[in-house]
């Protein structure tokens, strides 16, 4: 019998451990133990990929700090960030900068969020979930899929948040068509912020120094794939900085689409769908591949 | 350490049959992590019959989890041969994962999901059953093994409560009964009671026993404490990456330290003179004459004194005092090497 300190209920049960008592146990044992024949998936490794998106977005839902702060978080910088922006340099600019910001919030947000979700497999590597996920036998493909699909999701409601702040207060000018078209580029957005957490997996050993790095790869893309502020008419090391910006072409991408058919099209957008996508689906692909072969073989050769 | 008798007939006895199926068997096994100066497991062999407690013993550094990382297919070895339930290590690691259990040191339940969720993406995992987001559109299978689950543990009132809400023991156990759901031929028990009280260890064991009897598991188990071992069939001794001893625990001890026999008598000048008579090597001290006499040996020698003893009495080594000395002799050697 168990003899733990922490039950509160004192059951009839803390009596010392009778006959029946004990063969009850051994009864529940053998139940447990031995079950009916199990009912196994029909895939079992869509099973566990499903599985292992699941569970990222219950962690999510779970997490109240978390949620609380992804909501508040947009909503500061829109305001703080691009209300001055707006009200001084609005007028120069010819369209609306909140809604240039919320745009490119949308974009950052998908991209920030998958990627940090992955690179929760580096988080507690050694005590956490994360060590039953590695020995059990799902194929590190599925793992990884299961990962960005997972916070994929996550990044997805994230951006839907954001998504609704901006057609409510802040004059985004999607169309009822762009709405339907920024439902994949948002999840290719995601996959490619995923892809590029993939590859860091195998770049960094611990969540502290992840986490130390990630703003120096985040922040200058912040700047430079313009999300806040325009990127036109730079000095030609600017340009050519911005140009080497992963995240510029996911924004820009973004912005065909909700920008379509909209007069500041012209002004807004950088480069043409095309090449955005092109690009975008690129680099997403690269970092996949090369992320996944290196993940698979540095978690088993230490 | 005062105890009975301990005699050599019990040591084979408890000696399992080699003909016995082994469900791990290791051969030669290397590891030495990049940029080490040394091999951190460095040729080791052993293989774990089917059904048997085996326990990897050792001080910290000495190589148990690299040992047990390597098994569960969670690190590449740099060279040897292992074979878990059948399958190679190398080329079958995914059925290994199949066929193991495994309890690590550190904790590695969800903390923030609840103890079913826990339980139920670990079943989802190893493909028992279909993954379904909530509890109640699980297959009835599943709700019924949960059901007795939270019976046994105690925790039908916390089951859907976040797992960090749990005492220590409690996780232990859930993550046991958790690694044993996908029936494993192998249940690994990296350092289990490490940080637990005395009091939730004592129960820890006591159903550790119990899932031994109902699952017949093999349980291969690394820890620092030496009482656990005792009821071992094998155990390891590791040291420096080396297995620096092996047997049953009464073989560890028989053949580490050798048991003493205490005599003393009112006429102890008698006594000593008699035992000169009979050529027998001992000391003296203050309380007794030691002679490194055990078993049949003993009564042997009973027998044919004659001076009226006052004392008699056995000392049996612990495995506590037979470990330290395969330790320091280990470190020794290591050294000089």
């Amino acid at each position: 019998m168990s003899t733990d300190a922490h039950q509160l209920s004192p059951t009839p049960s803390l009596v010392p451990s009778g006959a029946p008592e004990a063969s009850r146990r051994d009864e529940l044992l053998r139940r447990i133990l031995e079950p009916p024949p199990a009912q196994p998936p029909l895939n079992r490794t869509w099973n566990a990929i499903v599985t292992i998106a699941a569970r990222e977005i219950m962690r999510y839902l779970r997490d109240g700090a978390f949620l609380l702060f992804s909501v508040i978080m947009p909503i500061l910088l829109i305001l703080g960030l691009e209300g001055p922006l707006q009200s001084n340099f609005g007028a120069v600019a010819g369209y609306s900068l909140m809604a240039f910001a919320v745009t490119g919030m949308l974009a950052m947000t998908l991209y920030q969020y998958t990627l940090q979700g992955i690179l929760s497999l580096l988080e507690d590597r050694e005590n956490d979930f994360t060590q039953e996920l590695l020995i059990a036998p799902v194929s590190r493909y599925a793992l990884i899929f299961g990962k960005i699909l997972g916070a994929s999701v996550v990044a997805l409601v994230q951006g839907l948040l954001i998504l609704l702040l901006g057609i409510f207060f802040f004059h985004f000018p999607v169309s009822v068509w762009g709405l339907l078209l920024l439902l994949p580029v948002a999840l290719l957005i995601c996959f490619s912020g995923g892809a590029l957490g993939v590859l860091l997996l195998s770049l960094f050993n611990s969540q502290r120094s992840a986490n130390q790095a990630i703003p120096l790869l985040l922040f200058p893309q912040f700047f430079l794939a313009g999300i806040f502020i325009p990127m036109r008419d730079l000095p030609w090391y600017l340009d050519l900085l911005s140009k080497i910006t992963p995240l510029r072409y996911a924004v820009d991408l973004l912005r065909n689409v909700v920008y379509s058919g909209q007069p500041e099209y012209g002004k807004v957008v950088l480069e043409g769908p095309v090449i955005n996508l092109a690009v975008v689906c690129a680099l997403t692909l690269l970092c996949l591949v090369v992320g996944t072969i290196l993940f698979v073989r540095s978690k088993r050769e230490r | 350490m005062q105890s009975t008798i301990t005699s050599q007939n019990q040591i084979t006895s408890q000696a399992r049959p080699s003909e016995e199926q082994a469900v791990i068997e290791v051969e030669g096994l290397v590891k030495r992590y990049k940029k080490a100066q040394r091999n951190a497991v460095d040729g080791v062999s052993f293989s774990v019959p089917a059904g048997s407690l085996f326990a990897l013993l050792g001080p910290n550094g000495a190589g148990k989890t690299t040992v047990i990382s390597i098994l569960t297919t969670t690190l590449s070895p740099t060279a040897g041969r292992v074979r878990i339930a059948g399958h190679d290590l190398e080329k079958e690691a995914h059925r290994i994962r199949r066929e193991i259990g495994i309890v690590f040191q550190k904790p590695s339940l969800d903390q923030n999901l609840t103890a079913e969720e826990n339980i139920r993406l670990h079943v989802a995992l190893y493909g028992l059953y279909p993954y379904r987001p909530a509890f109640r559109l699980m297959p009835a299978a599943y709700r019924e093994q949960v059901e007795a689950l939270a019976e046994l543990l105690d925790i039908s009132e916390s089951l859907f409560k976040p797992v960090k809400t749990f005492s220590g023991g409690m996780k232990r156990k859930l993550e046991i009964l958790r690694g044993l759901l996908h029936r494993p031929a192998v249940l690994f028990l990296d350092e289990p009671t490490t940080g637990l009280d005395p009091e939730s260890r004592h129960s820890l064991w006591d159903y550790l026993r119990r899932v031994r009897a109902t699952g017949r598991t093999t349980i291969f188990l690394t820890t620092h404490y030496l009482e656990e071992v005792e009821e071992a069939d094998t155990v390891c001794i590791m040291s420096h990456g080396q297995i620096a001893a092996a047997g049953t625990p009464a073989q560890l001890k028989a053949s580490l330290t050798q048991a003493r026999l205490l005599l003393d008598a009112p006429e102890r000048d008698r006594l000593r003179q008699e035992l000169h008579q009979l050529g027998l090597p001992f000391t003296e001290s203050r309380e007794a004459i030691e002679l490194p006499l055990a078993g049949p040996d003993v009564q042997r020698l009973l027998k044919r004194l004659e001076t009226p003893l006052s004392l008699i009495q056995t000392r049996a080594p612990s495995l506590e005092e037979a470990y330290l000395q395969i330790i320091g002799r280990s470190t020794l050697e290591s050294e000089e090497a």
